[in-house]
């Protein structure tokens, strides 16, 4: 048996009202608004908040593998899912994997760590998906996509079982990139809707329901990606299903949001279900996936473990195109860019990515980062290397204006925090009004790309407004 | 332990005008800063013994060839010294010890920055770590400011007042950067660098040069001021943290390096109340802040009043502790190599009467407070007249 032991979801905090699209370009607007990650997300760091919200209350150490999946991996030549294993802490013997170039690659994850526990090579596998898909400006593109991300923890046991899995493969050209494109390129979608997105789902769909000999009624949700709403909808009425029974997609509050979307669509799902509920899970892409999963349980209750549906109503409208234009990096500007080295990143990944302190043994002092020598008492070589918490208070702060070498209208908040617990750290706040920082204000950490110093993604730890705290 | 107490003399003293000296490069300040301070004492180049040149970053200059070069003394040896903003109080302080050990009998110190060249936005970043770095200068002493707010209650408006202070204090010297009164609402009006400091709050980029002749108090009473020459009472270096964001339990309302600093210097000078002994003082004012947190680390005020003692009039020219005579770092802008030197130069004319137009009245003691990184540096240097 193959079951999903825990899942979690994250959506950038940022909107953009579509209009605020149109309008920015004179073109047609669609209804509702998309999520976009701030300037200093990608597609890793996204995997990671949903990765430490699936893994909230679960030991990392009891984790035997990563599958990242995305359209939009930070890097070409070299793993994400080394990243996302080095920042959610876990064991150094186990599989890792990237699963890319095409938005089904969510469910090809979940199926590879299906086939993983069930053949037993391991017992519980992470699988992560975010997207941050580029979308051409001017285009309609920029208004449909949206951005975020899910990860779920298949394992031999768990409140809801995952069975049945059926794919198709189809050769359409949908949206696709050529290796040297910037953006998401499309043909004229008739073709594809029918004979690419309709056709697959249903014969992926239908060969599970067949399979597991449900009809209709049987099926508590149907969770279908969907770039499109209307096509979505068509796709219900051809498998029989009522719109109730359809799992929203999050058009109009998030875009279409890639790989992570059918997945980010099973969480809400799941969210909302009850023990006995039969989820039909189909999603697209070059073909089709499509899976069964049936609750047996309430999934446990952990403290401090926010739903998707915090995510999702906790959110700050940018004011208008030009933002989401700085975040793109869509205006060609010279930026400042530190020093770096791969080798200091390697030196201090324990520090920097899983955010180790030390504790000293004689003084009790937490402290980061790790000293060979007490910054307390002076005790060499005494120190215990700890887990810092994620959260602490503010301290002090600044607003700093003077950014390597350049005056900034918006200022970077810097912060010194008490870390919960004991012990201080220096972090700037991303996501925040920097007039909302104050002396006592509660902060949560987030790992963000701080700059391309060596040519690399340097990823460090930010601090933020506690979200839906 | 002897220490340095009326063991080591300043003969003569020398500075440039600073400014944005465009059409000058650090060469060329060097060597005016030092040709007045020889000058000064009655000297020529040859009778320099040895050197210890303080500068802070590479682009200004690199080894003993800073200051050889310009002066074209080859062969003598000379040491570049960095400790952050304190080099130059510590080329001062590693030139006294070579003077007071016997090794030379006359040598100079001194220091130079050519900030300009390098652009006019903040201090330039180097080194760090990638990702675990500090930050630029305004904010770490931003840092202290919102903490003193929240705990003490000071406000932006405390803060203006030591800027007009010290530009009041500016507007007569002839060799500062800023000869400009400005009020208190120029200062809260003025584009914020990094909250809660505002432009006003921060010392300006400049460039600049500072040299002083030093020897031993039985060789200065044969030189030109064999009657006016100035003595050092005590001299003292304490580094603390390069870190302060990242120390457990840092309060942030003050820094610790000053407080070990001068606390070994008064009692090297054998002085019991510094609020009475010390007759007036050049202090760090890099930010207003850091001349207000100052004011608490060197004994001068319990540090909460500072705020209320810098408006009550206490550290005007004409208060009881005058501090920052010359305008300060907020009139000269800090050249950071220059800056320590510098203060002594405005302390040893204070001492000697020369400091027309913001003498203070019947000086005994003079205090210089030079002080470097996240507050982590900290040179504090006593001077008087010989006894």
């Amino acid at each position: 048996m193959v079951a999903i032991a825990s899942y979690g979801g994250y959506i950038p905090i940022y909107r953009l009202g579509r209009q605020e699209m149109a309008q920015a370009w004179g073109i047609p607007g669609v209804p509702g608004e998309r999520s976009v990650a701030s300037g200093d997300e990608d597609s890793i760091t996204m995997a990671i908040a949903a990765g430490f919200e699936c893994l909230a209350g679960i030991d990392p150490a009891s984790i035997d593998g990563v599958y990242f999946a995305s359209t939009t991996p930070p890097y070409t030549e070299k793993q994400c899912a080394s990243v996302v294993a080095g920042a959610l802490d876990l064991r150094k013997d186990i599989f890792t994997a990237d699963f890319t170039d095409s938005i089904r690659s969510a469910t090809v994850a979940m199926r590879a760590a299906y086939d993983a526990i069930e053949s037993g090579s391991a017992k519980s596998v992470l699988v992560v998906a975010a997207d941050n898909r580029p979308a051409e400006p001017e285009t309609m593109w920029e208004q449909l996509l949206g951005d975020g991300a899910a990860a779920f923890l298949l394992s031999k046991e768990g409140p809801a079982t995952v069975r049945g899995f059926q794919s198709v493969t189809s050769e359409v050209i949908g949206p696709w990139r050529r290796s040297e494109d910037r953006y998401v390129r499309a043909f004229e979608p008739k073709l594809e809707t029918q004979y690419g997105y309709m056709a697959s789902m249903v014969a992926a769909a239908k060969a599970l329901a067949e399979k597991e000999g449900l009809g209709p009624k049987d099926i508590s949700k149907g969770v279908f990606s969907a770039g499109d709403p209307r096509a979505h909808a068509v796709l219900g009425r051809q498998l029989g299903l009522e719109m109730p029974q359809l799992q929203d997609s999050g058009f109009l509050l998030l875009g279409n949001t890639g790989t992570p979307q059918v997945l980010m669509m099973l969480a809400a799902a799941l969210d909302a279900s009850k023990a006995g509920d039969k989820l039909l899970v189909a999603n697209y892409g070059d073909g089709a996936d499509a899976f069964l999963v049936e609750v047996n349980d309430a999934f446990p209750t952990v403290p401090g473990k926010k739903p998707l549906q915090t995510y999702l109503m906790t959110k700050r409208m940018l004011p208008n195109y030009n933002a989401y234009v700085s975040f793109r990096k869509l205006m060609e500007r010279d930026r400042f860019v530190p020093k770096s080295s791969p080798v200091t990143y390697w030196r201090d990944s324990k520090m920097e990515l899983a955010l180790y302190g030390a504790r000293c043994r004689k003084c009790g002092t937490v402290q980061y980062p790790l000293p060979r020598v007490c910054v307390e008492c002076g005790t060499k070589d005494e120190l215990d290397e700890i887990k810092l918490p994620r959260k602490g208070t503010v301290f002090t702060f600044t607003l700093d204006h003077l950014v390597g070498g350049e005056y900034l209208s918006t200022p970077v908040p810097r912060i010194v925090i008490e870390l919960e617990g004991g012990g201080r750290i220096f972090l700037q706040m991303t996501d925040c009004d920097p007039k909302e920082v104050s002396i006592g204000m509660p902060v949560e950490f987030t790992l963000r790309r701080l700059h391309e110093g060596a040519e690399f993604h340097n990823y460090y730890w930010k601090c933020q407004p506690v979200r839906g705290g | 332990m002897p220490g340095i107490k009326d063991r080591v003399a300043i003969a003569g003293v020398g500075c440039t005008k600073f400014g944005e000296i465009w059409e000058k490069d650090q060469e060329d300040l060097l060597v005016e800063a030092v040709y007045e301070a020889l000058d000064d004492a009655g000297i020529t180049p040859q009778d320099i013994e040895a050197a210890w040149v303080g500068v802070m970053y590479s682009f200004t200059g690199m080894s003993g060839g800073t200051f050889v070069e310009p002066m074209k003394l080859f062969g003598k040896p000379v040491t570049r010294l960095e400790n952050f903003c304190a080099s130059g109080m510590d080329a001062f302080r590693n030139a006294s010890f070579a003077v007071a050990a016997g090794v030379y009998d006359i040598v100079v110190a001194c220091g130079v920055e050519k900030l300009m060249d390098e652009g006019s936005s903040g201090l330039p970043m180097e080194g760090g770590h990638p990702v675990m770095s500090g930050t630029s200068a305004p904010a770490m002493f931003a840092l202290a400011a919102s903490r003193a707010f929240h705990d003490w209650g000071w406000t932006k408006e405390d803060l203006a007042h030591v800027a007009v202070k010290n530009h009041k204090n500016g507007v007569a010297h002839p060799k500062a950067h800023f000869r400009r009164a400005i009020t208190v609402d120029d200062v809260l009006k003025a584009p914020m660098i990094a909250e809660p400091l505002g432009r006003f709050d921060c010392c300006a980029m400049s460039d600049g040069a500072a040299a002083l002749v030093v020897t031993r108090p039985e060789i200065a009473k044969t030189m030109k001021h064999k009657d006016d020459y100035v003595v050092a009472k005590a001299n003292a270096l304490a580094v603390d943290t390069t870190f302060p964001m990242w120390r457990p339990g840092f309060n942030w309302l003050g820094f610790p390096a000053t407080k070990k600093a001068s606390a070994m210097a008064y009692e090297e000078a054998g002085i019991k109340d510094p609020r009475k002994e010390i007759s007036f003082a050049e202090i760090h004012d890099c930010f207003t802040i850091t001349e207000l947190l100052n004011m608490g680390d060197l004994g001068f005020v319990d540090p909460p009043k500072a705020a209320e003692a810098v408006r009550d009039g206490m550290t005007e020219v004409e208060g009881d502790m005058p501090l920052n005579p010359s305008g300060g770092l907020k009139c000269f802008g800090h050249p950071i190599g220059a800056t320590g030197c510098r203060m002594l130069y405005e302390v040893t004319k204070q001492l000697q009467g020369r400091a027309d137009g913001m003498q203070v009245k019947n000086p005994r003691l003079g205090l210089a407070h030079n002080l470097g990184g996240p507050a982590s540096v900290c040179s504090v240097t006593i001077l008087g007249r010989p006894d």
